[in-house]
């Protein structure tokens, strides 16, 4: 630590050269590692899918299974037909509700607490592509500490359910953390959506405390209020009108049509 | 430290001795937040040492050069750097933990250990020693994660490094997990409970009684007439 150390020159010297050497540093393992942590998030959002669809085994070809048994499409939200100039491989949704020129804000009516929306949102089928066994749908909306996505697999009549997971959530351990239990995810299997009875489409699912007695119903989760609650407005939000419910209405003419 | 320490006890005494956790209290607000589970907590623990060790490498290599008015920042920027190769690499290698730590990897920085060490040992050392010092103080750290997670995820979840040990009833089994174990907090306690029995054993370790608490004075209650 000689004096000549602080000379003004050796200071802006030192503090130059060690920008520059860092920036590289960092920017060169930023650059070299991004193709690497694409492939681990494709392949977690994939493996997601395919769990959620019931098709993921430990030890599958992920890619592989995805490319044979699972069709991703794009739907206009507003009127639930497919796009035909959006690429599935390419819409990036989450990006999509970002951009001003592919989304509406939600003013008022928000209970996901999403506050904006995109137009168009993908689709995971399975099977056949136009008369499909399973649909995947993703939603997203505020649990108690931030946002939870997930995805929500339905049959092909598009009202029962068949699963619902999250694969990214940041609920409390334990408690709100527990919608990523098995025992808990299990119970959504042929659960229903909606009410054909009364001509609306308007979503019944919902979580109750002490006990679902019916099929619109799914048991709350034990001390964690608030994220049932987000996860019933997020459920009640996506297959509202907002939501998929014009696209799901599709699948229903269509059982219809058939009986 | 005196210029005679062994690479030994450079390496070793920060584990037990002098543990940069136990004894000098720092370093907590990440012991807080990632040892809910063994596998996190081992994970950030390895991120730690090799923070620590190469930053001191680094700035001992440096430490001739480093002008004296920006040290604290010439110290960061190496720190900073280091910290976001380590992210990228867990992005990369090993993605299930790095969503699990999520915003912790990146909170090394402001990890008081991984600057005092920089700060107060490999300003003055060389970078054998720096690095033996940085790889020593990460390893005491990793071993306080590591017995705070076994207690929390034992615990809170019934499990160890995800193995069921204790089935929980949630998952049919008979044992009722802690929900406070799971939550922050309780890292505090078990942390707290941990110094307590160390410094039982080490009575050195004790800090002498700096100022004694007098009890409160009573005010004189003027009897009017």
């Amino acid at each position: 630590m000689s004096s000549s150390n602080n000379s003004i020159k050796k200071t802006l010297g030192v503090a130059l050269a060690l920008c520059i050497v860092c920036s590289v540093i960092v920017s060169t393992a930023a650059v070299a590692l991004r193709p690497t942590q694409q492939l681990n998030q494709e392949l977690d959002r994939k493996s997601n899918i395919l769990q959620v669809a019931g098709l993921y085994e430990p030890g599958v070809d992920v890619n592989q299974v995805f490319k044979d048994k699972i069709t991703s499409r794009v739907i206009n939200l507003e009127t639930g037909e497919y796009s035909e100039e959006l690429d599935p491989e390419t819409f990036n949704q989450f990006d999509a509700s970002k951009d001003p020129a592919s989304s509406r804000t939600l003013s008022g009516d928000d209970p996901a607490g999403l506050i904006r929306q995109e137009n168009f949102s993908t689709v995971y089928l399975v099977g056949d592509a136009e008369n499909p066994n399973e649909i995947i749908l993703p939603i997203r909306g505020q649990g108690l500490w931030g946002l939870m996505r997930g995805f929500l697999a339905l049959k092909g009549d598009g009202n029962t359910i068949l699963g619902l997971s999250y694969y990214d959530h940041s609920e409390t351990p334990g408690l709100g953390g527990e919608v990523d239990n098995p025992r808990w995810k299990a119970q959504w299997d042929g659960k229903k959506i909606y009410d054909y009875s009364d001509s609306e489409m308007q979503p019944e699912i919902r979580l109750v405390k002490g006990g679902a007695d019916s099929e619109y119903e799914a048991d709350a989760l034990s001390g964690a209020t608030l994220t049932s609650r987000g996860v019933t407005n997020m459920l009640q939000f996506w297959l509202s009108e907002a939501g998929f419910a014009e696209y799901l209405a599709r699948f229903h003419d269509n059982t219809q049509g058939d009986a | 430290m005196a210029a005679s320490d062994t690479p030994k006890s450079v390496l070793l005494s920060p584990v037990f001795k002098n543990n940069p956790i136990a004894l000098q209290v720092l370093g907590i607000c990440s012991a807080l937040a990632v040892t809910n589970s063994m596998s996190v907590s081992l994970v950030m623990g390895i991120a730690v040492i090799v923070v620590t060790a190469f930053s001191n490498l680094f700035v001992s290599l440096l430490r001739h050069h480093i002008p004296s008015s920006i040290r604290i920042i010439v110290q960061m920027t190496i720190i900073a750097s280091l910290v976001i190769v380590v992210d990228q690499v867990l992005k990369a290698y090993a993605y299930e933990m790095s969503k699990q730590l999520s915003v912790f990897v990146g909170l090394i920085i402001t990890n008081c250990i991984v600057m005092g060490r920089a700060e107060g040992y490999a300003m003055q050392n060389g970078p054998v020693m720096s690095f033996l010092d940085g790889v020593g103080n990460g390893l005491g750290y990793a071993v306080i994660l590591l017995f705070v997670g076994f207690v929390r995820e034992l615990l809170g979840s019934g499990s160890l490094f995800g193995l069921t040990i204790l089935p929980a009833v949630q998952n049919g089994g008979w044992y009722v997990p802690n929900g406070l174990m799971l939550l922050p907090p309780s890292a505090f306690f078990v942390i707290g409970l941990l110094i307590w029995i160390l410094r039982s054993f080490n009575p050195d370790q004790v800090e002498k009684t700096e100022y004694r608490i007098v009890s409160n004075s009573k005010t004189k209650i003027k009897e009017t007439a």
